[in-house]
């Protein structure tokens, strides 16, 4: 057996593996642990497949962020969650049912549509970037989507801000329009007194 | 200015009028309605005496010409555009005239009305709009003209709109005519189909290359296209000229103030249908069964609507049926392809019948808006005047010799006589009998509201007097060409081709140009016309209305009741009215009433609208069940109907 | 020999697992969306296996703007969780039914 083979059929087991430890494990921080497992299982199989740069984005991003994200959220939240709580076992042989149903059902579609029979290409020559393919393809073809893309993270970065934000009354701030707005009879009274010295 | 100029202001100055008149009449106040709109019909009046000049004597050429495009569909121009020839030139004037003095008139007439600046508005509103229905050049604007002087006829018709007949008068008046612009339209879209344009000269060009062409409507019967788009064209005509059996608005149309009765409903809108088969003579040449057709009409209606007109009382209704008759004399002489002499007719009758109708109206006036003859007699004392005028349009109408109808009628007769086609027997007996009918409602007419005892009460009596200069002046200056304008013109319009560049006759059928060899000068003629039997059937006509009427009033009443059946007849106008009643109006109200209620408040209400609104709320009372607000539900939905669709494309292909 | 079928079932198995999550944590909101990124990772290992079988480098471009959306999605998504949280002192589905027809 290739050492190909072996390293795909390696990866596939943990992120198997973990994915149904994500489902099962009912601690949430677990849940999230079990996830980024599973990201890395993903991300070496992904570089199998050449897709080097995802592979990175998707460690750097998705756990270095988002899993982070996910991991701090839980953390704050304190959601205490009894594992296997309620639920759990009167909805499992439902949702067995339903996955394996369409288990088969993408499996026979899989394996008898003739995509058993596609092999792997013949890796491309030493030298040859799929990152520096991917960019190329990123700034010309696909450039209005990726701009829309980026559009679309700073709006959802203002909308999560914008969700979450608080306004805490007894918190001191400054309001520069009303600074800039004030005029000196706010500020400075003027008022008549006799001087004292008159009075001695 | 040029020509151009002028001709494109004789419409205009009538439309400007209208507008400030009608839309700033709080602005211009009564006098300024007044002011401005009769100097914009006088204005007009004195263009159209100008280009009538230019016309008849200066030699102008028939000036063709399109002002404004107005659209480009599928290479068809609709246009705005002027054919100004010796018949426009002629129409113009004479509307214009008529309506200059039925201005003037009016300052009398509703003097007291409310409506003052409306009615100006109104009328200076009709003649633009009968201008430009007889300057087009196509049938579009004729179209336009046609409907836009229905529109005003309806609006004067209704002018009183507090008053339910008035109001019903005009609605039926507009709802007839339709049917016959329905016609007219239909024909109008044949010409269309089959010329490929709407210009009269194009149009005109190619008659003889589609004169032999047949179309079969219904079934397998070929019919001849000529025949067909005439026939249609005349039942345009047939509405609005009020020729049996589309006749029944005008009578009614008398609700409206006398001086439009005048105006619109004798002289000029009525007489379109007359003007538009003689500006379409070219096409209707063409069709000898549609000529024959007309004929027909044209005879029942000259005599069997004057016949109606002997036993009405309403002094109003004796002249519209004495202008119903008249209008039937026109188209007998359409029917016999004497175009020349219907518009002559046109003319003499404009003069005249506006005169009538003018006289009329200043004797309701006297009597405070009384119509009823049978409450009149002996005014000839009081408004000596309109009697003096009345009597001048009275022998004008009945042809006496030397009178501007004299001429017009003596010589539509005489045409008939020589026409060739299927018909003329009938048209002929028509209208010699006609001749005797019109003399004794005339006359009738004469003695029952002028002459003979005073049967009205003594307060009308004492307020009983002549009518103010506006309205005496209008009359005068219509009595005059109702007397002249027959003698100088006869021999021009007719004899000397003054109309030969816009009416076109077919050598065969050219009946008037038969007449010139016996006619040497009107004088001749009109001395002639004492020892025609023409004469002696009116002199009948007279002598029976002057020795019942006059000397022996209660021989009227013995007569009366010893024809009762006849008379019924006549008072009923031939049941006409009760037909359409029963027969159109009530299987459409019939239709109108399950529609209403089956179509209209049973589909439309009940189920589309309705019922579509309460499927949607039971649907949505239904389908809210479904909406738990559970995530997990939505989830699930979702899933299962993600395993459904990859099973039917697993399954299915 | 590693065939396109093999990375295709993969996904297919992942994204069963994470169906099969969602039925089983139907009360737990962040689990919830766990199963769902879990979900489109595997989506995204079906694009980038036909991207790699067929050599076209425009499945990869996909999986870029998933991974783009996703992220949107989870921030959008736990921020909800956060203020959801913040209003009921709990993120059970169960409790969550305003939308009941």
């Amino acid at each position: 057996m290739p050492i190909i083979e072996i390293v795909f059929y390696l990866f596939s087991l943990v992120l198997i593996a973990s994915a149904l430890s994500v489902v099962t494990v009912g601690n949430p921080v677990y849940a999230v642990l079990f996830l980024v497992l599973a990201f890395f299982s993903a991300a070496c199989l992904w570089i199998l497949l050449h897709a080097e740069f995802l592979a990175i984005v998707l460690v750097l991003v998705y756990v270095g962020a988002v899993m982070v994200l996910f991991l701090f959220v839980v953390m704050m939240l304190d959601v205490n969650v009894s594992p296997g709580s309620e639920g759990f076992t009167r909805y499992l042989p439902a949702g067995v049912l339903v996955a394996f149903a369409m288990a088969v059902q993408m499996f026979l579609v899989i394996w008898t549509r003739g995509m058993e029979t596609v092999p792997m290409p013949e890796p491309k020559e030493e030298g040859y970037s799929h990152t520096r393919e991917l960019g190329e393809l990123l700034y010309t073809d696909y450039l209005y989507a990726f701009e829309i893309a980026a559009v679309l993270l700073l709006v959802a970065i203002i909308a999560a801000i914008l969700l979450t934000h608080r306004k805490r009354p007894e918190t001191k701030h400054q309001d520069p329009s009303r600074q800039v707005k004030v005029r000196r009879e706010d500020r400075v009274r003027l008022v008549k007194m006799k001087s004292e010295g008159e009075e001695r | 200015m040029k020509i151009e100029t002028v001709i494109l202001l004789i419409p205009l100055l009538p439309l400007i009028g209208c507008l400030v008149a009608g839309l700033f009449r709080h602005q211009v106040g009564r006098a300024g309605a007044h002011w401005v709109t009769i100097l914009a019909v006088a204005g007009s009046f004195l263009l159209s005496t100008y280009v009538a000049w230019e016309v008849f004597f200066n030699g102008l050429p028939v000036l063709d010409y399109s002002v404004y495009t107005w659209a480009i569909a599928d290479g068809i121009r609709f246009e705005i555009g002027f054919l100004i020839d010796s018949l426009t030139a002629l129409m113009m004037v004479v509307v214009t005239f008529v309506s200059l003095m039925v201005h003037i008139y009016t300052i009398g007439y509703m003097h007291e009305d409310d409506g003052y600046q409306r009615f100006f508005a109104y009328i200076n509103l009709f003649t633009f709009a009968m201008l430009m229905l007889v300057m087009a050049n196509n049938f579009l604007q004729l179209f336009f003209g046609w409907e836009a002087v229905g529109l005003v006829s309806y609006l004067l018709i209704g002018f009183w709109f507090r008053k339910e007949s008035a109001t019903k008068a005009n609605l039926k008046a507009f709802l007839v005519n339709r049917v016959g612009d329905f016609g007219f339209l239909i024909g109008i879209a044949a010409v269309l189909m089959y010329f490929g344009s709407l210009n009269y000269g194009e149009v005109f060009g190619q008659v003889e290359q589609v004169e032999g062409t047949t179309i079969s409507i219904f079934g397998a019967t070929e019919w001849s296209l000529m025949t067909f788009i005439c026939i249609c064209l005349f039942i345009g005509a047939m509405g609005k000229s009020a020729q049996v059996p589309l006749h029944v608005w005008l009578p009614d149309s008398m609700e409206g103030p006398t001086p439009i009765s005048a105006l619109i409903h004798a002289a000029t809108m009525v007489t379109a249908g007359i003007f538009m088969v003689a500006r379409l003579s070219p096409v209707f040449e063409a069709s000898e069964a549609a000529l024959s057709f007309i004929l027909v009409i044209g005879a029942v209606t000259a005599l069997f609507m004057g016949l109606v007109g002997i036993v009405q009382n309403d002094i109003k209704r004796v002249v519209a049926y004495s202008t119903l008759s008249q209008l039937g004399y026109m188209t007998v002489a359409l029917g016999a392809s004497a175009y020349a002499a219907a518009i002559f007719h046109l003319m003499t009758h404009a003069f005249f019948k506006a005169l009538l109708f003018l006289a009329a109206g200043s004797v309701i006036m006297a009597l405070h808006h009384k119509q009823d003859m049978r409450e009149m007699g002996g005014l000839s004392k009081y408004l000596p005047i309109t009697a003096a005028t009345a009597w001048i349009g009275s022998l004008a109408l009945i042809g006496f010799p030397f009178f501007s109808g004299f001429y017009s009628k003596d010589l539509i007769i005489e045409s008939v006589k020589l026409a060739e086609r299927p018909g003329v027997a009938f048209a002929t007996f028509a209208v010699y009998a006609g001749v005797v009918v019109t003399a004794l409602y005339s006359f009738r007419m004469l003695y029952l509201a002028f002459h003979g005892p005073t049967r009205m009460d003594e307060e009308t009596r004492a307020h009983a007097h002549e009518s103010p200069l506006v309205v005496t002046i209008p009359l005068i200056l219509l009595a005059i060409p109702s007397v002249l304008i027959g003698y100088f013109t006869v021999e021009p319009l007719l004899f000397g081709g003054a109309l030969s560049d816009a009416i076109t006759v077919r050598a065969a059928n050219d009946v008037v140009m038969m007449l010139a060899d016996k006619f040497d000068g009107p004088f001749a003629f009109g001395l002639h016309g004492f020892v025609t039997p023409v004469f002696w059937l009116a002199m009948l006509g007279v002598a029976i209305a002057t020795y019942v009427y006059l000397f022996n009033p209660q021989l009227a009443e013995k007569i009366r009741s010893r024809v009762m059946p006849l008379w019924t007849v006549l008072d009923r106008k031939y049941w006409f009215d009760e037909l359409y009643q029963k027969v159109l109006t009530g299987a459409g109200l019939k239709v109108a009433d399950g529609l209403s209620r089956g179509g209209d408040q049973t589909v439309i209400d009940g189920w589309l609208v309705n019922g579509s609104a309460r499927m949607v709320g039971r649907m949505s009372a239904a389908l809210r069940q479904l909406q738990s607000g559970f995530l997990y539900h939505y989830a699930f939905v979702m899933v299962v109907a993600l395993v459904a669709l990859v099973a039917s494309y697993v399954l299915l292909r | 020999m590693l065939t396109l079928a093999h990375f295709l079932t993969l996904g297919a198995v992942l994204f069963a697992i994470s169906v099969a999550g969602i039925f089983i944590n139907r009360k737990n909101v962040l689990i919830l969306l766990m199963c769902i990124e879990l979900m489109l990772l595997a989506v995204n290992m079906n694009f980038v296996a036909f991207s790699r079988f067929l050599d076209v480098m425009d499945g990869q471009v996909f999986v870029f703007f998933i991974l783009t959306v996703a992220a949107a999605e989870a921030a959008i998504g736990l921020a909800i969780l956060v203020v959801l949280f913040r209003n009921r002192r709990s993120i059970s589905v169960d409790d969550i039914a305003d939308l009941k027809g």
